[in-house]
């Protein structure tokens, strides 16, 4: 195989062919993270090997995406100030700041 | 908005959805079809969007042809006005109209604001698929478990995984085709962990024996997976999973018949992630908010009942794919063009009926294969957390059950908020249901996806069927 000798396992990339049509950086928290045209937020969460951005209400555990497909909402995540946003739903755009979100959300209400 | 209505709206884009909006298109009806995603395609044709680039989408799906004939057919009908498409509308209930013109009224939230968005159409087609079943087990919380068709949605939509060491488990033949792509996307996957026995299929050679191309399909997973130097172990389960800020292991161990861990078979498996998932449940929420009658199936969960035209116990209200019982992306296409023809008023040609009984009495061999054994629960822990958004652990639901009386999931619900967080008991109930002695009961569930109230505001003065106060 001839990514093996050339020491570089395969990549998704390579199984689909093609390049991005275009790539800019995210920013999450205080990092800015690669992102691509059409992924979605935890998609490029995930190419960052950032798997955990909430953490739970009770136990302040980490979580995030784990259905991948809308309907668990443990990939709740604040995208430009709007909290419980699922990840893996929402398209990243250029500009977008993503914050970890801690227990509800809404956290800035509390009295 | 006070359009007229359109002959038929389906909702749903998947396989089953997008087969059956081309094929009424073609057969003269205006439809509307609204699809929560951005692209049609649904769980099976998830591709990467286009500002990715991919130049061979195709090499991560089976039969990709098929769809391409119908998503080219689609962007057809759109063009010549036949069908309305609207991506990004999650319907969120359906109301019957009331007045002369009998029909439905579907309202929707839109886009990333969350727009309101009502359409009315004549019949309605519920083409809503499925998600994936879990069954808890200590661990399974922590960061870098992920579900196994998460994963394999993950990569078919963002090209990402999320690990390069990735044990794929759980129970069902979708963990093949997960670990057969993941793998060739280049992670390493150390073994799949299969709880069923595949003798299990032997049962049911005639269905087997009737569906070649399925086994064909199963022997290129085969051999994909023995090329990649993929183990699969059958009858076992992964009982635990260890790291403390992500997965850094996995204990599998040898399950009985029933599913029950074998002990002193434990051993540990190193890997970044673990892809779980025990088959898939139909989601039911708008057909039971319609009052569409339920039956049971052989892989205990529970699916619509429908006739041989897809027509659902309420009239006016059709459904095809996995709502109806899981059973493949196949079945799904063939079931959406049985449905189109039916709500056209025209016979279901033949080699649609034939093919579809061919498919549903595979799918049925699959399932009861499958169906999980009583003993799983022996892998759970007292403080293993069964609902994960309101983390309410084993011990918790066990007390409810035992010194409390609960007998169902709703009493377990109202005793220890186990499936009512955010997810509304989809990744728990299934186990809820098992921990409490019961099968699962029917979706049921007043809104299929968050709603502002501000639309709930704006809804007539009479509230809809779905929206009434239900009596536990
Ligand atoms: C996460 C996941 C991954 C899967 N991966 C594979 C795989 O790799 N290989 C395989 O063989 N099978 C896979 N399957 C099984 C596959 O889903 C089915 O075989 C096939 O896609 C069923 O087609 P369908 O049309 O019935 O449903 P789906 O394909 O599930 O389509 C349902 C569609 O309905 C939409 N929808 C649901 N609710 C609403 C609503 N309220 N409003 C608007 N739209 C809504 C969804 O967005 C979706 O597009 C997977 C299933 C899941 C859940
Ligand atoms: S990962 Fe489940 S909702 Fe996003």
């Amino acid at each position: 195989m001839s990514e093996a000798m050339r020491g570089r396992r395969r990549s998704p990339r390579d199984l689909v062919g093609g390049t991005a049509a275009e790539s800019w950086s995210l920013r999450f928290d205080d990092r800015e993270l690669p992102a691509q045209s059409g992924q979605s937020i935890a998609a490029v969460l995930w190419s960052a090997g950032i798997l955990a951005w909430r953490t739970t209400r009770e136990t302040a555990a980490p979580r995030g995406a784990f259905c991948g497909i809308g309907s668990c909402y443990d990939c709740l995540v604040t995208v430009n100030g709007r909290p419980n946003q699922r990840a893996c739903l929402v398209p990243a755009r250029p500009g977008d700041h993503v914050t970890t979100q801690e227990g509800t959300g809404h956290d800035d209400l509390a009295v | 908005m006070t359009t007229s209505p359109s002959d038929l709206a389906v909702v749903g884009a998947g396989p089953a959805g997008l087969a059956a909006a081309v094929a009424a298109a073609g057969l003269g009806l205006s439809v509307i079809l609204l699809d929560a995603g951005e692209r049609p395609g649904g769980q099976y044709y998830r591709h990467p969007a286009p500002g990715l680039g991919a130049t061979r989408p195709e090499a991560l799906h089976h039969g990709w042809s098929a769809f391409a004939s119908r998503e080219a057919a689609l962007r057809a009908h759109v063009s010549a006005g036949r069908i309305t498409y609207l991506p990004h509308h999650h319907v969120w209930t359906v109301t019957p109209d009331s007045g002369e013109s009998p029909g439905w009224t579907l309202h929707a939230v839109a886009g990333p604001d969350e727009d309101p968005a009502t359409v009315r159409a004549r019949a309605v087609l519920l083409a809503t698929g499925a998600y994936e079943r879990q069954l808890p087990f200590p661990g399974w919380t922590l960061p870098g478990v992920v579900g196994a068709g998460g994963a394999q949605a993950m990569l078919k939509g963002g090209l990402v995984l999320p690990g390069s060491r990735v044990v794929v488990a759980g129970s069902g033949p979708l963990l093949l085709a997960v670990a057969g792509s993941l793998a060739a996307a280049g992670a390493r996957v150390p073994a799949v962990v299969e709880a069923a026995a595949y003798t299990g299929y032997a049962a049911h050679a005639p269905a087997l024996l009737r569906n070649p191309g399925k086994l064909v399909e199963g022997a290129t997973y085969g051999g994909a997976l023995v090329r990649h130097g993929v183990r699969l172990l059958t009858r076992h389960a992964v009982t635990e999973a260890h790291g403390t800020d992500r997965v850094e292991a996995v204990t599998v161990a040898r399950l009985d018949r029933d599913w029950r861990p074998v002990p002193g078979t434990a051993r540990r498996i190193p890997c970044d992630a673990v892809a779980v998932g025990h088959g898939l449940v139909p989601q039911l929420e708008l057909a039971t908010g319609l009052g569409c009658a339920t039956r049971p199936s052989p892989d205990a969960t529970v699916a619509l009942e429908v006739d041989a035209g897809q027509r659902t116990s309420v009239p006016g209200v059709w459904s095809a794919g996995e709502t109806g019982g899981i059973g493949g992306a196949q079945l799904a296409l063939v079931e959406g063009e049985i449905a189109a023809h039916s709500v056209a008023g025209r016979p279901v040609p033949a080699r649609l009926a034939r093919t579809r009984t061919r498919l549903r009495a595979f799918a049925a061999a699959m399932a009861g294969a499958h169906r999980p054994g009583p003993g799983w629960t022996g892998w759970l822990r007292e403080d293993t957390d069964v609902c994960r958004c309101e983390e309410v652990p084993a011990g918790r639901i066990r007390e409810a059950v035992e010194d409390l009386g609960a007998r169902d999931a709703r009493t377990v619900k109202l005793l220890t908020r186990a499936g009512m967080g955010w997810c509304q008991g989809r990744m728990c109930g299934p186990a809820v249901a098992a921990l409490a002695g019961t099968d699962p009961a029917p979706d049921r569930r007043p809104l299929s996806c968050p709603v502002p109230l501000r639309h709930l505001a704006a809804l007539p003065a009479e509230p809809p069927a779905a929206l009434s106060p239900e009596l536990p």
